[in-house]
């Protein structure tokens, strides 16, 4: 393989893992705070539907953006309602949310299915987009993929840096500890798994007005699964879910470069093929293995590789609050 | 700070956790709240901090009412707790525990660590504690997160400051720096309350106390002026006593079952489980005898609890009962006539959503003495009889979370199988009232009549004293061998507890 | 809210519970009356549909087998406190394992050795499936739901792989699945309809069996006791991993068994799309039943009914048949907020009567 299709593999790589990288961080920061929010696969769905569609009938692509948002958003906030208020199984709720969403996707978004739309325009950086090879990975698609970088590092930012973040962070562990800090814990939970589900939504749209441009009968099935399931390999670390989210995006690139070049394997195979990997991916770097493998080294090795590399969940992730 | 507690009521449920309770706790005093567990110390502390809404009463701080509604309430109004079970985050530093819950204004504030740490290690500094802020809470002892609590609680300004059973669970030097710490924040002006079911503790640091018991102070007294003991120690521990359990405990007087022939031994067993090692003396359990253990808790009654119940393996040793027990799995246990019944019995004993016919027909099954089918008429039958039997307050088909605290207990006792050999028990009369707890020693005393021995942990010395044949003492990871229960009482069994070994 | 109606009721929150419902109901009547018809007209046109020819019920019947015996497994697995998210990939493994069977037996063995080899290799491929996400559960401490999830789109590509790898149809391969099995090795339908006698039979003796095994025998009580407290029954002496693995294997059976038939009575042959998303609807009946196995036939056949119903949609209304899957989701959130609800209310109503006493 050449430099130059390497550059390209990249570059298409970061681009196709946008979307996963709004929807890893939404779904980090909710979990972050304790609450599971499964409905991701249908959230997805829906909102990039409901964006596709409103961008499309105002011709405005931050219209469209916006009712992505929303209608994240107000998926979350039924789960936020099920799993905070009414003391409901989390996966419960998100599962139903996840398969009731999808079929309202397809219910409303039939109009829209094969239209034209507006996408969001590319948007080379000056500058920026000319250095070589850095250049055209990184700073030559558009506005999305840019603010995609800004979603990254502030929301790392404000997680380890900021007093709002330690107090997330301490929601979800011990949120009876946060309580006796006086952080109101049932009102964070409620805000940050709204916000988790605004990204979310925004992913979806991200696919629709920018990487998968359109929409189609589940026209993004399968990606809010795999968004899951990266949050756990990216051990709830914004960083780290980047990271696992951009590692799809090069299966994906590396899926779709390599049919054109084996001929015997048909197409359909490669686009499942990524989704299988990472699975295998992941099922190789999580589990209680690692834990063990990782006892057995030297103490100072092991202070070393548990913060880096097993990373467990919040302690309070999935489990009610009781106020005494 | 001055605190009055003024006329505090609290009910959960049918229990009157506090009955008209009143407390003032003076700026530059250590004020003991001392009772047994269960006298209601806890709930008031918890009140005191906003865990916890009272029914009524008033509480007035430097002689003005304040709303304490939430924790937030308590620590805006400059009181803070240290509570049992430390509160704080394992997962994170111990700089960021330090740092969450710090005021501040707009979550977006950047945080300052470095000026954090700073201010950490001065406040560590000046209370003697060695506390590196970076390590990780999780790896932490209980006692130095107790360290980390107050460091924490100072540097929010804490003016009033209440130690919920502090020295359970930490070492004894850490014990020292943590009452050497309390004196120089009284020194410094606070209040401190000192909430403990140790004596000793209370004699060691308070300058007066409060006495509660079942819900109600039982009186109080001033053990210290200007730092000088006002009376003998032994003359104030009997006073304390007498207010603690309500009257000079008769000696123990009662029928015993006890025969010669050992049903068990234990010899040179040595238990562990990562957090605790113990080595335990050689214990011969008699048939038809009762063994109280007892200690402060974590001491590792439960481990040898869990050991004689076969879910934890010896490091060394043997168990022997009719045949070899030793290395056993836990079904060879439970076919030797071992019964376990846990201390918390929603969480290892009884099964929550199952009823109480439904517990009976799977212990059937569990003995092996049933087919494939359940038989209905036979549990339904099964769970009537309990019922009647044991009192118990439920129909067949009510589920078993649904029943009262007593009711539980009477409802594990129900299910135990006929015939047994030895009974495990974790605080058998914990939570229960006076008529539920005679009622459950009664049902155990007739299984000690046909011949069953029973193991019992509790933290409730008197009932240690009234109902043991002999006596295991757990002390600081020693455990001593079984004394005749007629050769203690509760003053020595307690100084036992403590670490006089020889008392 | 104590009116005397709700006074009457045994529990005092049944009125929220029914309030829900009506508020879900009344969501999917506005849903449609957006797209510009009668919420009347299309409910009549989809019982109409499910209902109204011969075919069109046995086709209900024919949905209404794999929904059972997927739902049929998932009380295993509920019932020990497990979410079997993996239902589908069980599924799908059940559908290949008995198309393998099937090429391997068709040009050596009778028809109907063949097909029963190929039923028992769809339940051993459910069950192998399943212990997988098990094993990955019980000893590799993974959530269930990630492991079945994850086999989910393990089983989804190997059978992609196949229909367009090694199993391609003579010519194009396509979404359309292999190349159709000879009438040979067609289970017997009623009639010319989809429904097929020996399907109905199987869903009906694991449905019985699933009933028998939960109300009245040990198993399915130390199941529960394993799913409602994992730790007391360790205690008590029940072996809590051998039961939880059991769970797995029963419910990977019947859902192997399901994309067996899946193979052997409607599509004849493999399709990529061979679970039809039918275990997941699964997992919604067995919630709406609240994990009770009686209540598995009636809300199947009512899922069912609405999926077969649905069909009529595009054709008469130019609305999509996803109204289905919307119907069943929201009646389903439905009850679940409606529950949480009245489990609200009753809490309240304790505390009140705890501060009146």
């Amino acid at each position: 393989m050449k430099l130059e299709e390497l550059v390209i593999l990249i570059a298409t790589a970061v681009a196709a893992a946008t979307p996963l990288v709004f929807a890893v961080i939404g779904e980090t920061i909710t979990e972050r705070a304790g609450i599971v929010n499964l409905s991701a696969d249908g959230t997805i769905l829906l909102a990039g539907m409901a964006g596709f569609g409103a961008a499309r009938a105002t011709d405005s692509i931050w219209v469209g953006f916006l009712a992505a948002a929303l209608v994240g958003a107000a998926v979350a906030a039924i789960v936020a309602y099920g799993a905070i208020t009414l003391k409901q199984s989390q996966i419960a709720i998100g599962f139903i949310l996840a398969l009731l969403c999808a079929d309202l996707s397809s219910f409303l978004g039939a109009p829209l299915v094969l239209q034209p739309g507006p996408q969001v325009p590319a948007l080379p950086i000056p500058g920026l987009a000319d250095v070589p090879i850095i250049g055209r990975i990184f700073f030559s698609s558009d506005g999305m993929v840019y603010a995609s970088y800004l979603v990254i590092g502030l929301a790392w930012l404000y997680l380890y840096r900021m007093r709002g973040g330690l107090a997330l962070r301490a929601v979800g562990e011990q949120p009876a500890a946060a309580f006796a800090r006086g952080v109101p814990v049932v009102r964070l939970r409620y805000l940050y798994t709204i916000l988790g589900g605004a990204l979310i939504g925004i992913a979806g749209a991200a696919f629709t007005l920018d990487m998968k441009t359109g929409w189609t009968y589940r026209h993004t099935a399968g990606y809010g699964w795999i968004a899951l399931a990266i949050v756990i390999f990216g051990g709830w670390n914004p960083l780290r879910g980047a990271m696992g989210a951009y590692l799809f995006g090069f299966l994906e690139a590396l899926a779709s470069f390599a049919q054109s070049r084996v001929p015997g394997v048909p197409t359909q195979v490669f686009a499942v093929l990524p989704f299988v990997l990472m699975i295998l991916v992941l099922a190789a770097t999580s589990g209680e293995w690692l834990t063990r493998l990782i006892q057995r080294a030297p103490p100072a090795l092991r202070r070393l590789l548990s913060a880096n590399l097993n990373a467990p969940a919040p302690a309070g992730l999935g489990k009610a609050f009781e106020q005494d | 700070m001055l605190v009055e507690l003024r006329h505090i009521h609290k009910r959960f449920g049918a229990v009157h956790a506090n009955n008209d309770v009143s407390l003032t706790a003076r700026p530059g005093r250590v004020h003991g709240l001392l009772g047994e567990n269960g006298a209601g110390k806890s709930t008031l502390a918890k009140i005191l901090t906003g865990f916890i809404t009272r029914d009524s009463g008033d509480i007035l701080l430097d002689g003005k009412p304040a709303r304490i509604s939430t924790p937030a309430d308590a620590t805006a109004a400059g009181i803070g707790m240290l509570h049992q079970d430390p509160l704080d985050v394992p997962a994170m530093t111990a700089l960021d525990n330090f740092m969450a819950g710090m005021p501040g204004r707009s979550p977006v504030t950047v945080l300052r660590g470095a000026a954090a740490e700073k201010r950490f290690r001065e406040i560590a500094a000046g209370l003697g504690f060695k506390l590196d802020p970076r390590d990780r809470v999780g790896d932490f002892t209980v006692g130095e997160r107790q360290q980390l609590e107050v460091i924490r609680l100072m540097a929010l300004g804490v003016r009033t400051l209440i130690l919920d059973e502090p020295t359970t669970g930490i070492s004894a030097a850490q014990k020292d720096q943590l009452f050497e710490a309390v004196r120089q924040m009284a020194r410094e002006g606070r209040s401190i309350i000192f909430v403990s079911h140790k004596l000793e503790d209370v004699c060691a640091l308070c300058d007066e106390v409060t006495v509660m018991r079942r819900g109600e102070v039982m009186g109080g007294r001033v053990l210290r002026e200007e730092g000088r003991l006002l009376d003998t120690p032994a003359r104030i521990s009997s006073d304390l006593v007498t207010l603690m359990f309500g009257r000079e405990l008769a000696s123990p007087s009662r029928e015993t079952h006890r025969q010669e022939q050992p049903a068990f031994t234990l010899s040179g067993v040595v238990l562990d489980d990562r957090r605790l090692r113990i080595a335990l003396p050689e214990i011969a359990i008699r048939r038809g005898e009762i063994i109280g253990l007892a200690g402060l808790e974590g001491s590792g009654q439960r481990l040898l609890l869990q050991h004689c119940a076969g879910l934890l393996p010896a490091t060394a040793g043997r168990l022997l009962g009719r045949t070899d027990l030793t290395h056993k799995p836990h079904k060879a246990y439970l076919r030797a006539g071992i019964m376990y019944l846990p201390a918390d019995r929603l969480k290892e004993g009884l099964i929550g959503g199952l009823t109480l016919q439904e517990h009976v027909a799977l212990r059937r099954s569990v003995a092996g003495k049933a087919g494939t089918f359940v038989n209905r008429a036979s549990a339904l039958d099964g769970a009537e009889k309990a019922i009647t039997a044991l009192n118990i307050r439920g129909r067949p088909d009510s589920r078993v979370e649904r029943l009262s605290g007593g009711n539980q207990q009477r409802a594990q006792l129900a299910l135990m199988p006929a015939q047994l050999d030895l009974i495990l028990m974790e605080h058998p009369t914990r939570g229960l009232d006076v008529e539920s707890a005679m009622w459950v020693w009664k049902l155990l005393r007739e299984r000690c009549a046909s011949g069953t021995s029973i193991l019992f942990a509790s933290a409730d010395l008197d009932e240690i004293m009234q109902y043991s044949d002999r006596v295991i003492v757990f002390s600081g990871g020693q455990v001593a061998p079984p004394v005749e229960a007629n050769a203690l009482d509760v003053d020595r069994l307690g100084r036992r507890i403590g670490g006089q070994m020889d008392a | 809210m104590a009116t005397p109606a709700s006074a009457k009721t045994p529990s005092p929150g049944a009125a929220y519970r029914v309030g829900a419902i009506v508020v879900g109901l009344i969501f999917i009547a506005g849903l449609v009356l957006l797209t510009g018809h009668s919420p009347i007209d299309v409910l009549v046109a989809m019982v109409k549909a499910a209902f109204g020819t011969e075919d069109q019920f046995a086709r209900v019947l024919a949905t209404l087998v794999p929904l059972t015996l997927c739902a049929c497994g998932l009380i295993f697995t509920f019932n020990a406190g497990l979410y079997n998210l993996g239902v589908e990939g069980q599924m799908i493994i059940g559908g290949i394992a008995a198309t393998l069977a099937l090429r391997l037996l068709q040009d050596s063995a009778p028809g109907p050795v063949a097909m029963a080899v190929a039923i028992l290799a769809g339940i051993a491929g459910g069950v192998v499936w399943a212990l997988l996400a098990g094993a990955l559960n019980v000893f590799g401490r993974i959530s269930e739901i990630f492991a079945g999830l994850g086999l989910n789109f393990v089983a989804q590509g190997l059978a992609v792989y196949l229909i367009f790898g090694p199993w391609k149809r003579p010519g194009v391969a396509s979404m359309s699945g292999t190349a159709p099995f000879p009438e040979t090795l067609w289970l017997p339908t009623i009639g010319k309809t989809e429904a097929s006698p020996v399907a109905l039979i199987a869903g009906l003796v694991v449905l019985v069996f699933t009933v028998i095994v939960m109300r009245n025998t040990y198993f399915g009580l130390r199941l529960r006791a394993v799913g409602l407290n994992p730790r007391s029954s360790t205690v008590q002496g029940i072996p809590a991993t051998r039961y939880l693995l059991s769970a797995f294997a029963l419910s990977g059976a019947m859902a192997g068994l399901a994309g067996g038939l899946q193979v052997l009575a409607i599509f004849h042959r493999l399709i990529p799309n061979i679970s039809s998303n039918l275990g997941f609807l699964s997992l919604l009946i067995v919630m709406l039943g609240n994990f009770n196995a009686l209540f598995v036939l009636p809300l199947a056949f009512f899922f069912s009914a609405l999926n077969v119903g649905s069909l009529t949609l595009p054709i008469q209304f130019q609305l999509e048949s996803a109204l289905a899957g919307v119907i069943q989701g929201v009646l389903v959130l439905a009850a679940l907020i409606g529950r949480g609800l009245s489990q609200q209310a009753r809490a309240r109503a304790r505390a009140a009567a705890v501060r009146k006493g």
